[in-house]
């Protein structure tokens, strides 16, 4: 990975967490007017999700990858699966769904390694 | 097992000497790798309670960030269409270095803002202080997740590393070194083996020159006392016969 300056964050979530993070500052639209986020709502499917997962995992303009924990549950099969360091994926609480930190896949590899006491 | 795998040599003095030299460097390897992956774990240990951390800091962040979301909807209606509707360009970006621990580059991101602020507008009639506080809170939600992402990222690669390294590790402990250690041990027998056997062949061609000098030794005695027996040597004076010597 070059050094190159200005990475973006993609987003897949719920209208309101992409609101908000829009409202960070984050979303961009590219030159061909492709979002850098997804918004899930009831009548997203998993197919949707999956490729608009696969689309920012191999954009290289992405660096980090927001998901919210509901919709991560979803793809859950190819979080497990995707081990690259670079695009990183983060999942994120989102607000009608509280954080488990015992569904996040790195979390659970972390605790693979170290009893549970010594996380507390 | 032992004795048979080893490395295929012929078994020479001087092929104990290279196995000896490889040994020795098959073991500062082992020691070196050791290190490193000693010094990897102690990186990845600080990390992942780093991650922990955060990850449980990162809740209560968009706990904060989610509720004063709610405020500013609350505060001015239902305005995700016009948030989602007006993307342009980002203004939060990630820069990305490295970090080096023991050869093992580890990415670090950074995050900076450029650029207008595209939303300037929005929460110009209604709401605009919750607007303002809710834009904040995620600024900051982003500066923690990209920390996160960074930590992540860094243990995701220091995972792989560590891993290959300790193969390595266990590979130079557990199968390099036992079969140099095989192959001089294989050496030795077979120099020690040569060495009395050369031994033995030497004492066997002692043995024999002595059977033969003993044997020459008997056959000289033997001869010399038929010899006696032949020429019993005459005396001059008391023979009457003397041959004359002619002389041409």
């Amino acid at each position: 990975m070059a050094l190159t300056a200005g990475k973006l964050l993609a987003i897949i979530g719920d209208e309101d967490t992409c609101t908000g993070f829009l409202l960070g500052g984050v979303g961009e639209l590219d030159k061909h007017r492709r979002p850098n986020f997804l918004v899930v709502d009831a009548t997203t499917t998993v197919s949707e999700i999956e490729d608009a997962f696969t689309n920012f995992s191999k954009r290289d303009d992405i660096a980090i990858i927001l998901i919210n924990q509901n919709v991560a549950e979803m793809i859950r099969h190819i979080l497990d699966n995707y081990t690259a360091p670079i695009p990183a994926v983060l999942e994120i609480p989102s607000k009608n769904h509280p954080y488990d930190a015992n569904k996040d896949s790195i979390l659970r590899r972390a605790k693979g390694m170290f009893s549970a006491d010594e996380l507390m | 097992m032992s004795g048979k795998d080893r490395i295929d040599v012929f078994p020479s003095r001087m092929a104990m000497a290279i196995m000896k030299t490889r040994l020795a460097g098959a073991q500062k390897g082992f020691s070196l790798l050791k290190k490193k992956s000693d010094a990897l774990t102690s990186r990845f240990r600080s990390i992942l309670k780093k991650i922990i951390e955060t990850k449980m800091l990162m809740g209560d962040v968009m706990k904060e960030a989610s509720f004063s979301l709610t405020e500013a909807k609350f505060a001015m209606g239902d305005f995700n269409h016009l948030v989602l509707q007006n993307v342009s360009k980002a203004q939060t970006k990630l820069k990305s270095r490295k970090d080096n621990v023991a050869g093992v580059s580890l990415p670090v991101f950074e995050h900076y803002t450029d650029g207008s602020d595209s939303y300037m507008l929005t929460g110009l009639s209604r709401g605009g202080q919750q607007i303002d506080r809710l834009k904040k809170n995620y600024a900051k939600a982003v500066e923690l997740l990209v920390e996160l992402a960074s930590l992540q990222t860094s243990f995701v690669t220091l995972d792989e590393v560590i891993k290959t390294t300790n193969r390595r590790v266990n590979a130079i402990e557990h199968v390099i070194i036992p079969r140099i250690e095989r192959t001089l041990a294989y050496i030795t027998t077979e120099l020690d083996e040569r060495e009395r056997e050369e031994f033995y062949r030497l004492k066997k061609v002692q043995k024999k020159k002595k059977e033969i000098r003993a044997e020459a030794e008997a056959l000289k005695a033997k001869m010399m006392d038929e010899d006696k027996n032949l020429q019993e040597a005459g005396n001059i004076l008391e023979d009457d016969y003397d041959e004359d010597l002619l002389f041409d």
